[in-house]
């Protein structure tokens, strides 16, 4: 036992799957403590905030600052007002006023800035530029010389009891916060989802709810499949019949079809995580069957079985230590692969809407199913369903890479 | 003095094992075959006779790996090439192989034109397939192999057909030396019959020029090839002609092998048989001195460290052993009185 | 060790005379068939495997079948031991008509009749250690309630018996042991349990040749022991000549010839038996290649 157990730990195959799958559940255990809170909780208003960190703008105002002069301070505010769009446009403006332009780089924000300066004058009239147009670069050059501009920026509070606007702060162009002194800074690495919840902490909550449901689908199927297996291999004769009577009508039957039947059949409420991972279960046991009662039927024959017939054995004691130990090996890679097609099966539901009803906890198919819906692969929010995307890859990778290892090890064909 | 066909000078192998541990499976083993003659190697399970087979070849793969030693083929060497020249140039034509399961390597979806196709096309790839035809169905003729079990499918050959088959496809190219790792264990007896005149019909006609023949039934050894080689743990121990190693074995341990030997034939049913107690060390790490000493009735303190040569005694035989001639023929005498 | 000098029996330090029994006939009858046919499939595909053979083996009595692969010798004896129904006949066992129709009985019958099947390496269960095959005989034979002692001895003894070293056996996996040590395993096995009659289903044909006769031996030395009956099947005519008192040929399911071991291998009748003694190799007598008809 401790042997085979080195031998598996040799695997390299196995030892990556491992590990990948290990760190996906430490960072189940860990990011919950860093991170607690519900994860449906909708901390944002408004859909798919981007990933990064966020800082109140209110408590910056009140927070101490500090005066730091910095080269190119202007330039930056500049370029932030300056789309690489707006960019274009000045150029346009320019070939349309008949100015030269070679040997202008548009990145080049300073002699840009400089060329505009000397050349823009509102008044012109140029030939074939719509109204819109011209009041859009009035715009554009408004905008440029506000950024330019050394004005203070004032800060008022409107008194409750008056309505009287009063000076609260002024802000230099040269004043900066601490981050670390505002009161209210948060951290989304993920951003939000289109209801404003956290992605990460959903992710977080959705990878340990699908394991789960992986879990216990990987252990209906196997549990039932074994049984059958056994059953029908060992006995033979009548009872195998009625065992491959079944199981040929559930390999003939579609089993995804069966799925979304099942499903579509409970109501939404009734359908919790649980639930479908039974559902998933009940449909994925066929290959398990089949593959154990042919490896049973081929152990019935052995010589050792034989012997433990003829020394009076009982049948369970025959089928526990007998016929069990031979074929655990190929249970357990067997049940491997059923965790993460339990996985896969739950996503696929869920992307269907046929899912765990939506209330009760995030998993990996139902995120996907509202990133899909709420239409976050048009509007560029990636981190609304990638990182789901690659989660579920990863999972079913390194189950599949556990399974191969252990094939290595236990498949005396396969061993180099 | 006919010539030699086949010449091996002091090889040595190895197994490197998954946990790298070295295994010396063939121990400085040297031998020559001469024209027309058959080799019989004879030991236990596990003394080294199949590695020794595949050493034989000169085509290592891993976990075998060779370590020194010289292998000859009518005069020509063939150690030290790398497997790719080795698997061109050498195997089918100079050297073929024949295992025990021989008759499991054919691919169930061809049928057997296509593999005597195969052989030749991978040393002559220009070679025309009606002519191969030709070729194919005189030899099976001469072999005594029907013309239809070229058009056929492995899985339509009972299991002696099918090896017949295969050493007839092996041998197509005339292969200078013939292997035949236990080609005849897996086999009711009367396939073993067959298989065994195909091999002498193969000498006899020519298409082979020397054969080692590797078996651990002793009484077929006997009949089939003209002198006996016995293994013990990666070494030779002693070496003779059939007929002196069956009646007449001067190494305990061959002794010990002859005395297993049964036939039916009158003079077996009230025979003592006596077997040779204990198993072969491990060869991980192989005994010092004679690795026979740990179970020889005969061992004296000595055995266990003095190193042994080979020693030649009464012209052509040798053995492996710290006691003399005339010390060990006096024990057996003595015994068997 | 205590244990380990009650080792008196052991036929690789002495010397076993071979005794063949000449009062064979005298002897009450063990194991009687009439008629036993076994048929595999139902419909047009029947393959008939053993057609009503008739048998009677007698107590002590060493009998070897004799057959080549697909003779339909190892469904006999799956009849004989009773994993396989008879399709049709019957087994007479001691004499009377063998009941083995329920669970119970059956495995009252299977204290009267143990095996050693083709192939030591399928026959141990790779997860139990070897005592708990041989605590599981001592068990089987009413020996539940033995003290520890009394079962290590009991064990000693029987591994004694087959030349093995209990102190080095013990706690040690099947896998550890070679092809032969495993049989002669299989042998101590036997001892334990003391049945009446032994089959033996090729127990040589997967080891050694140099190991063989260290089975043959102990299986007669055990005969002799236990006066117990052994079955020996064989596709080897040279086992079973040197082995056994009576010998059947079979061949398709029928046996062609019976008769005492020398009778059958010195001077066949059947032409099947003629056949078969001159493709084994011989080494007193010129082996006749010529004979070989492709």
């Amino acid at each position: 036992m401790k042997n085979t157990l080195k031998q598996v730990f040799h695997s390299p195959k196995f030892l990556v799957g491992f590990c990948i799958f290990t760190s996906i559940l430490l960072m189940m255990i860990i990011y919950p403590l860093v991170n607690p809170g519900n994860p449906l909780e909708m901390i944002g208003l408004g859909t798919f905030a981007e990933p990064g960190t966020y800082v109140s703008l209110y408590d910056s105002v009140g927070t101490k600052t500090s005066t730091l002069k910095l080269d190119g301070a202007d330039v930056k505010r500049i370029d932030q007002v300056l789309s690489g769009e707006d960019r274009v446009n000045m150029l346009n403006w320019f070939t349309a006023d008949s100015i030269d332009i070679s040997g202008l780089d548009i990145t080049d924000t300073d002699t840009l800035l400089a060329m505009w300066k000397a050349n823009f004058d509102p008044s012109i009239r140029l030939q074939g530029m719509t109204k819109a147009m011209r009041n859009y670069y009035i715009r554009l050059n408004d905008n440029i010389n506000a950024a330019a501009s050394a004005d203070i920026l004032t800060v008022s509070e409107i008194d409750a009891s008056t309505g009287e606007t009063v000076e609260k702060a002024e802000i230099n162009k040269t004043d900066y916060v601490n981050v670390g002194d505002v009161a209210n800074v948060k951290t989304l690495p993920l951003g939000t989802d289109n209801f404003g919840r956290d992605t990460l902490k959903e992710l977080v909550s959705a990878c340990g709810t699908s394991i789960r449901i992986g879990l216990i689908a990987g252990t209906v199927a196997t549990f039932i499949g074994l049984l059958l297996g056994l059953l029908g291999g060992y006995l033979g004769g009548f009872v195998d019949d009625i065992v491959m009577f079944f199981t040929n009508i559930f390999t003939v039957i579609p089993s995804f079809v069966l799925l979304i039947l099942i499903s579509y059949s409970i109501s939404q409420d009734q359908r919790g995580a649980n639930t479908i991972a039974i559902v998933i279960g009940f449909t994925s046991w066929v290959w398990t069957a089949r593959s154990v009662r042919s490896q049973v039927i081929s152990l019935r024959n052995r010589d050792h079985v034989n012997l433990s017939r003829l020394s009076g054995h009982s049948l369970m004691r025959i089928i526990l230590t007998d016929i069990l130990p031979y074929i655990a090996s190929y249970v357990v890679m067997a049940f491997i692969l059923q965790i993460s097609s339990g996985i896969l099966a739950e996503a696929q539901l869920s992307l269907l809407g046929l899912g765990p009803k939506t209330t009760d906890v995030p998993t990996l198919g139902l995120m996907m199913n509202w990133a899909m819906l709420y239409s976050a692969h048009l509007n560029g929010s990636w981190w609304a369903y990638f990182p789901v995307i690659l989660t579920i890859a990863f999972i079913s990778f390194s189950l599949n890479l556990m399974n191969t290892g252990l094939d290595q090890v236990f498949n005396p064909t396969l061993r180099d | 003095m006919s010539k030699t066909v086949l010449e091996v000078r002091g090889l040595t192998t190895k197994y490197i094992t998954r946990f790298h541990e070295d295994v010396y499976a063939v121990d400085d083993v040297s031998l020559t075959i001469e024209e027309g003659k058959s080799l019989g190697i004879a030991g236990e399970s596990g003394c080294g006779k199949s590695t020794l087979a595949l050493s034989l070849m000169g085509y290592y793969f891993a976990p075998l790996h060779y370590i020194s030693g010289e292998i000859i083929i009518d005069g020509k060497s063939i150690s030290g090439m790398d497997p790719d020249t080795v698997r061109k140039t050498v195997l089918g034509t100079e050297i073929a192989y024949i295992p025990q399961s021989a008759m499991n390597a054919l691919n169930p979806t061809c049928k057997t034109r296509k593999f005597i196709q195969d052989v030749i096309h991978a040393h002559d790839p220009h070679a025309d397939n009606k002519q191969i035809s030709e070729l194919a169905e005189s030899r099976f003729a001469e072999l005594g192999l029907p013309a239809s079990v070229l058009d056929r499918y492995p899985v339509e050959l009972s299991g002696g057909m099918k090896q017949r088959t295969v050493i007839a496809i092996s041998t197509i190219l005339k292969p200078k030396v013939l292997i035949a790792d236990e080609p005849s264990s897996a086999l009711d007896v009367s396939s073993q019959k067959m298989v065994i005149k195909m091999l002498r019909d193969l000498m006899d006609k020519g298409y082979i020029r020397a054969m080692i023949f590797i078996t651990h039934e002793l009484p077929l050894l006997y009949n089939v090839t003209d002198d006996i080689m016995v293994m013990y743990a990666g070494q030779i121990v002693e070496k003779g002609t059939a007929r002196e190693m069956v009646f007449d074995p001067v190494h305990p341990y061959s002794r010990g092998l002859m005395h297993s030997i049964i036939v039916p034939e009158q003079g077996t049913r009230n025979k003592k048989l006596s077997a040779i107690p204990g198993t072969p060390p491990n060869l991980k790490k192989p005994p010092e001195g004679c690795r026979f000493a740990e179970r020889c009735k005969y061992v004296v303190p000595q055995c266990r460290y003095n190193t042994l040569p080979m020693i030649e005694f009464e012209g052509t035989r040798t053995y492996r052993c710290g006691h003399s001639i005339q010390h060990l023929k006096e024990v057996y005498r003595c015994e068997d009185e | 060790m205590k244990t380990n000098e009650s080792c008196v029996i052991s036929p690789e330090n002495q010397s076993v005379q071979i005794r063949h029994l000449e009062d064979i006939q005298s002897r009450p009858s063990c194991l009687r068939g009439k008629g036993v046919t076994k048929i595999f499939g139902t419909g047009g595909k029947q393959t008939v495997a053993v057609d009503h053979v008739d048998f009677d083996f007698h107590e002590g009595e060493l009998v070897s079948i004799v057959g080549e692969s697909g003779s339909g010798k190892t469904t006999l004896s799956k009849m004989l031991l009773g994993l396989l129904n008879v399709t049709e006949g019957e087994i007479f066992y001691q004499g009377k008509l063998r009941d083995i129709s329920t669970a119970k009985k059956k495995r009252e019958y299977w204290k009267g009749i143990q095996a050693i099947f083709q192939d030591p390496f399928s026959s141990f269960n790779v997860f139990n250690k070897i005592d708990t095959v041989l605590l599981d005989c001592i068990n089987m034979c009413g020996g539940r309630h033995f003290s520890k002692e009394k079962k290590i001895e009991l064990m000693t003894e029987a591994c004694c018996f087959v030349n093995l070293k209990y102190a080095e056996l013990t706690n040690k996996y099947p896998f550890e042991l070679s092809g032969g040590q495993m049989q002669r395993l299989m042998i101590a096995r036997v001892f334990l349990l003391k049945p009446k009659i032994l089959l033996a289903d090729e127990p040589t044909s997967m080891i050694d040749a140099c190991s063989r006769a260290t089975i043959l031996d102990m299986l007669l030395h055990l005969r002799d022991e236990t006066g117990m009956t052994i079955l020996f099947i064989t596709h080897d005519i040279g086992l079973s000549y040197y082995i056994s008192d009576d010998v059947y040929i079979m061949e398709h399911g029928k046996f062609v010839e019976h008769g005492t071991a020398d009778e059958v291998i010195l001077a066949p009748k059947a032409d099947y038996t003629k056949r078969l003694i001159s493709d084994v190799p011989k080494i007193y007598e010129p082996w006749d290649l010529s004979t070989v008809k492709y």
